[in-house]
Parts: structure tokens; sequence; C-alpha cells
């Protein structure tokens, strides 16, 4: 191998290490987010046994609490947050089309109205 | 140290795209997921208080105890992280230790869930063809446990492979492959704890 040969491999391992992790939180931080996600998951149950007390607003308010857990999983430990946004483009394209399609089968299935 | 990243074989090329590929499939991997638990949800939605006899969700679930297998789950996500947080230091004792405990958090969602399954089946005669709750039930929850398993083989593969130094030239790659998959299986399982377990049909269990 020549001498540009190694160095343009080099050079492609550094891009390589640099588009596959940048920027990620520090271990501080995941320990920060996984307390929110456990007091969350806390406050779901509490809710749960209480949910005579919120009436309508039991479900919306446990989808509320699981869309904020997701959110932070999928930005902070799975990185999207700090990845190029490609990444998260392929993975909103699944997400929303997968959502779109089972939400026009629950419509058409009047199951909200039940 | 490009020869022997090379001599591994794990070297990214140049993209076109610019990014690595084995991400990018990743990610789309996981896209195409989402379809297959969507539809698996959305069926058991579509049927919940269908069924014609008992038991019924109300009869069989027990918050406290699914509340902490979630728990359980959430914990090995952070795990998870941690282990890629060490790979990214070449901290390679740290980056076992935390797949290996990741592992185990995993097999102990699984042993939970298997001592679940057990127990609607034998105290509550509960089976998959019991009613459309046990069958939308066992479908959703099962498929759901069987990633969890396939991701808990993919990190004790990943220790096995670093104690035998057959690590790629980037340790943090690969362990952030599979840390992708394993926090894809905790989200699921947090749409799955809310739509089937917290949003039960009939008057609160237990």
């Amino acid at each position: 191998m020549t001498d540009i040969e190694i160095e343009r491999e080099d050079e492609q391992i550094e891009t390589h290490r640099a588009s596959a992790h940048t920027g990620h939180p520090s271990a501080k931080e995941y320990v920060r987010i996984f307390l929110i996600l456990g007091t969350i998951t806390a406050l779901e149950v509490a809710i749960y046994y209480v949910r005579d007390g919120f009436g309508s607003w039991f479900i919306p308010v446990l989808f509320a609490l699981a869309i904020t857990k997701f959110a932070l999983v999928v930005l902070w430990f799975m990185h999207l947050k700090f990845d190029d946004h490609r990444f998260s483009r392929f993975f909103l394209m699944g997400l929303s089309g997968a959502a779109t399609l089972y939400l026009v089968v629950l419509i058409s299935f009047k199951v909200f109205l039940r | 140290m490009a020869d022997a990243a090379i001599a591994k074989g794990h070297v990214e090329h140049e993209t076109t795209t610019g990014l690595p590929h084995t991400k990018l499939a990743m990610w789309l991997f996981l896209s195409s997921e989402c379809l297959l638990f969507g539809a698996l949800i959305t069926t058991y939605v579509l049927y919940r208080g269908s069924s014609q006899k008992g038991p019924f969700p109300a009869d069989v679930f027990d918050i406290g105890y699914t509340s902490v297998s979630s728990f359980v789950l959430l914990a090995s996500s952070l795990t998870m992280v941690l282990a890629l947080a060490a790979a990214q230091k070449r901290d390679f004792t740290r980056m076992r230790l935390w797949l290996v405990t990741t592992a185990l958090l995993g097999m102990t969602f699984v042993g939970g869930q298997v001592y679940e399954f057990s127990s609607f089946y034998l105290n509550d005669k509960l089976g998959i063809d019991t009613n459309l709750f046990g069958t939308t039930f066992y479908v959703l929850t099962g498929f759901h446990g069987v990633h969890v398993t396939v991701g808990i083989l993919m990190l004790l593969s990943l220790t096995g492979m670093s104690f035998a130094d057959r690590l790629p030239d980037d340790p943090a790659f690969p362990v952030e492959m599979v840390g992708l998959y394993w926090h894809f299986v905790d989200i699921v399982w947090i749409v799955i704890f809310t739509v089937v377990y917290l949003i039960p049909t009939g008057p609160v269990p237990k």
C-alpha cells in the first residue's frame, strides 16, 4: 500500500467515526434521561390507579406521557437529536407511514366511536 | 491502523450519501419494523373488547408486576447507552460490563414475560385460542418477546467478539448498531405498555 492510499484509508475511518457518532450525550446526561423516563413511568402507573379522577382525559394523558417517553428514547438514547437528519427522515418515513395506515384502518372500523 | 482495520474487514468505505450504509440500513430496518408492530398493535386494538367469553384483560393483568418489567426494560436502555459511551472511550472492561448487564436485564424481562404467560395460561386458563383477547395479546407480546430475545443474543455475541478481540477498529460502531435495535425494542414496549396494559376494557383490576 502506498502512503497516499494509507492516508486515504485513515481519512475514511475518521469520516466513518465522525458520521457514526458525533456529539453524543455524556453518561450523566444518559442517567438524567433515564430518571425522567422512570418518573414518567411511575406517573403513568399512578394515573392508572386514579383513572376515575381523570375522566375522559385518562387516555389522552396516558398517550401524551407515552409519546414523551418514546421521543426521549429516540432522540437521546438512539441519538436522532445529534445524528445526521437523514437518519431521522428514514425513521419518520416508516413511523408516519405506519401511523397513517393503521389510523385509517382503525377509523374505517369505527374503533374510536365504540 | 488502516491496514489492521481493513484486515478485520469492518471499514465503511466512502459512500455517495456520506453516511455509513450499515447505519442507514439499520434505520431502514427499524422503519420497516414500525409497520410490523403497527399491524400487531392495530389488530389488538381492533379486537379490544370483542371477546365473547373470558378471561378478559381486567381479569388477568397485574399492573404492578408489568410496571416492574417495564422499568427493567427502561433500565436496560440506560445500560446499553453506557456500554456505547464506554466503547467510544475504548474502555473495553466497562463496555463488556454494561453489555452483559443489558443482556441480564433483557433476560429478566423475558423471564418475567414467560412467568406472566405461564400464569395466564395455568391460573387464568387464557390460551392463544381461548378468545380474541388471548390471540391478539399473545401474538403481539410474543413477537415483542422474540425481538428482545434476538437482542439478547446480539448483545452476548458482541460481548463474545469483544473477548475474542474480534471487534473492528472502531468498536463503538457495532455497539451503536446493536443499541439502535435494543432501544427500538424498548420504544415498542412503551407503546404496548400503554395501549395493552394501561388502557384496559372494563373496570380497574387489582
